[in-house]
């Protein structure tokens, strides 16, 4: 390139951000938003965005999606380092400690605060409001896209081996799964993967086992692993005996198959999955597939708790300008406005994170379609009980990693290259290191 | 003989490979002088609040007998992946070089995976090898159970040695063919008219001829399988099943950029550079004696 093409480039460059800049000071105020949910959810996003910017004249959300939950914490972080990130981020559940320790966000009821917005705190199910609030019991991000587990069953299956209905305990459920196995009514009574989201964390909340010392975390960043010594190795174990006898079966993206898909094409009677599957599952199982789910089965003579929320919230970052913070108070009051709340479970799995938005679907027969029926169990899970302080949620250091960790253990103990016990004793160790480190990182911080 | 050119001025020699050196400072140096950084101290994700901690990353990551087996895994790899590349690449080339039928095409199309990306070859082969679904799994309606990359561990090393070897073959492939195309053919006509045959003429003629290319490879091949397996095993095993193909490279990764542990995925960074570099040494100190550059 001479030098006569640059200086005609550099030109046309300054030309075109003055442009820019000229034209957008005549428009509409606008601020970033990035999410992380791809796929069809992803898509429903961007809609959410779309639906706001049309909705008014104001203020404009830039929305990008950067390829998933994770990614989404990741190119966060790194954009907060260079001071480019985004005004608002939707974050997932095992993100939250990272965001309340880092110092680089707006909390969420100053926010609500100093701009003035309409958010009332207590219309949010109280199962949702307590996991992302302080030990205080402060919102510091504002959940969204909210969900929690349930069990799928195949109806035909269930109907050979004379059930009629979802599985009530853990006992009745797995018998059935060997009855239908016994009799080939299916390739494979129950199918599972390594994601710990439904055995242990979900499992631990209905059953009210800590998995972690100091309320699972909320009381100190000090907490320290339990969980290989509760029911929760149990219940591995049990998963495990079923695998040895043939009635369960591993389905990853690694074998060829998720979980999602053995179920929907009727390969797989039974699965634990999120309620926002549901929708997902309507529109991908083959032609006839006969389904319904339940609740999370629990173990006899166990007094059942609420389920987890699952999904991911919004936060506020700091470090933006005014004028981004009132386009950002106008959208975060859009999307968490009662039509928009209602919205939501109409176009995703998702449930409406606001009695008063549930009410008023529940008013309006929206569980009573027949493509949404049971739909209405997942708030019933969620709602069992008020949370006691170990079914309110899990706030450890680094979960992400906890998660790989335990992940990696199962694998070992599933696939029979170890003893299950052995492996969760090692995953508990493993765990404790990763908490250990990150209390260190943040040595003289506390949790909010 | 002295081949060198010499400068009489060296302030010119600086001002010409200025521009190369700049480049080594921006996207080697500084990073590395980063890292080296990074890992001596305690790096919150946010960034804030650094604390020195001397080598306590080090003592963390040398004490994890898991690092050990990402160590063992990652040098295994490294080895068989060289070595089934080195064997396929000389192969091909050597057929090529040979002109057997349709080697035209061929010379053309080999080339093709080095310029597929990573991930996109490991989304294809967990497709074609998926023990459930793809294409190889009608092995398992034969032998049940033979073939399970998802739960056997030694399946899903093959599985990703295979996978890297694939597009690594094309590149050594090139630089073998070059090499051979290279041998002046009154050499090889020569030794045929005496009654060697193909193999032969290989063995004695060509492989020694090849050697300074042999060796470039090797080198090139082995720090490649350290440094640049990550995308294969992220998308095909995620290092899994239990920690099986659980790279150093992708070991970072994870520490790193999943769990937001800046300061131990530095740490096993340096350790890392260390042993290809000390591997690279190696090569090139007594591997190099034996290689007779024409």
């Amino acid at each position: 390139m001479n030098s006569r093409t640059l200086v005609a480039a550099g030109l046309s460059a300054i030309a075109t951000i003055a442009g820019a800049s000229a034209a957008s000071a005549q428009n509409r105020v606008k601020f970033d938003y990035w999410y992380g949910l791809t796929g069809q959810l992803g898509e429903v996003m961007a809609l959410h965005c779309k639906r706001f910017n049309d909705s008014q004249t104001r203020f404009e959300a830039v929305c990008t999606g950067q390829g998933g939950y994770d990614k989404a914490e990741q190119n966060t972080i790194a954009a907060f380092r260079s001071r480019q990130h985004p005004t608002i981020v939707q974050i997932y559940d095992a993100g939250t400690v990272n965001f309340m320790l880092s110092g680089a966000t707006y909390n969420a009821v100053n926010f609500v605060k100093d701009f003035n917005m309409k958010v009332k705190w207590d219309d949010f199910f109280p199962g949702i409001s307590n996991y992302y609030a302080t030990s205080k019991g402060e919102m510091w991000s504002f959940p969204y896209n909210s969900s929690t587990a349930l069990l799928y069953f195949n109806k035909d299956h269930f109907a050979k081996v004379g059930q009629n209905e979802a599985p009530k305990t853990i006992e009745s459920w797995f018998d059935t799964v060997r009855k239908i196995k016994a009799g080939g009514h299916a390739e494979t009574g129950f199918c599972f993967d390594f994601d710990t989201w439904m055995p242990l964390e979900q499992f631990s909340a209905i059953h009210n086992l800590p998995i972690a010392t100091r309320n699972n975390g909320y009381d100190g960043l000090d907490a320290e692993m339990t969980f290989n010594k509760t029911k929760f190795a149990d219940y591995m174990k049990d998963w495990k005996k079923l695998l040895d006898e043939g009635a369960a079966k591993i389905q990853t993206a690694q074998t060829g198959k998720t979980i999602l898909q053995a179920f929907a094409d009727g390969s797989c009677s039974t699965m634990l999955s999120s309620v926002a599957n549901h929708g997902v599952m309507h529109s991908t199982a083959k032609q006839g597939l006969n389904w319904g789910v339940g609740m999370l089965p629990v173990y006899a003579g166990t007094e059942r708790k609420n389920s987890l929320v699952g999904g991911a919230s919004l936060w506020v970052m700091a470090g933006k300008s005014k004028e981004e913070y009132e386009a950002a108070a106008a959208f975060l009051d859009f999307v968490l406005s009662t039509p928009e709340v209602k919205w939501m479970p109409t176009v995703t799995g998702y449930i409406p994170i606001t009695q008063s938005a549930f009410k008023a679907l529940d008013n309006e027969g929206f569980y009573g379609q027949p493509d949404k029926q049971g739909r209405e169990i997942a708030m019933q899970s969620l709602t069992f009980t008020p949370p006691t302080p170990i079914s309110r949620g899990i706030r450890l250091g680094n979960f992400t990693q906890i998660r790989a960790e335990i992940r990696s253990e199962l694998e070992a103990a599933f696939t029979g290259k170890k003893d299950m016990q052995a492996a969760l004793d090692e995953a508990v160790s493993r765990s404790n290191g990763i908490l250990r480190r990150f209390e260190q990182t943040f040595r003289g911080k506390q949790l909010p | 003989m002295d081949r060198r050119a010499t400068f009489k001025s060296t302030w010119l020699a600086f001002a010409l490979i200025a521009p190369q050196l700049i480049l080594v400072f921006i996207f080697f140096y500084w990073p590395a002088a980063q890292s080296l950084f990074w890992a001596l101290t305690l790096e919150a994700p946010f960034g804030g609040a650094t604390q020195f901690v001397g080598l306590q990353n080090f003592e963390t990551v040398f004490s994890d007998k898991l690092y050990w087996n990402s160590v063992r895994v990652s040098i295994l790899f490294a080895l068989s992946s060289t070595t089934l590349t080195m064997v396929m690449a000389l192969l091909l080339a050597s057929f090529v070089d040979r002109q057997l039928a349709g080697y035209r095409v061929y010379r053309f199309v080999y080339f093709w995976p080095y310029a597929i990306a990573a991930p996109a070859v490991g989304l294809a082969f967990r497709f074609i090898f998926a023990p459930d679904a793809g294409f190889v799994s009608s092995i398992n309606k034969v032998f049940p159970n033979l073939w399970n990359p998802a739960l056997d561990g030694l399946d899903a090393f093959i599985l990703i040695v295979i996978a890297n070897s694939w597009k690594m073959i094309a590149y050594s492939f090139i630089f073998f063919l070059a090499g051979l195309q290279a041998i002046p053919r009154t050499i090889t006509e020569a030794a045929a008219m005496d009654g060697a045959g193909v193999l032969r003429r290989l063995w004695d003629l060509q492989l020694p001829l090849l050697a300074p290319t042999f060796f470039f490879l090797l080198v090139i091949n082995i720090t490649e399988s350290f440094v640049d397996s990550f995308g294969i095993v992220d998308i095909i095993t995620g290092g899994g099943p239990a920690r099986a193909t659980d790279l150093m490279v992708f070991k970072i990764y994870s520490d790193g950029f999943k769990g937001l542990d800046y300061s131990m995925a530095a740490a096993q960074s340096i350790v890392l550079m260390v042993l290809v570099v000390s591997l690279t040494f190696v090569q090139f100190r007594y591997v190099e004696k034996r290689v007779h550059y024409a």
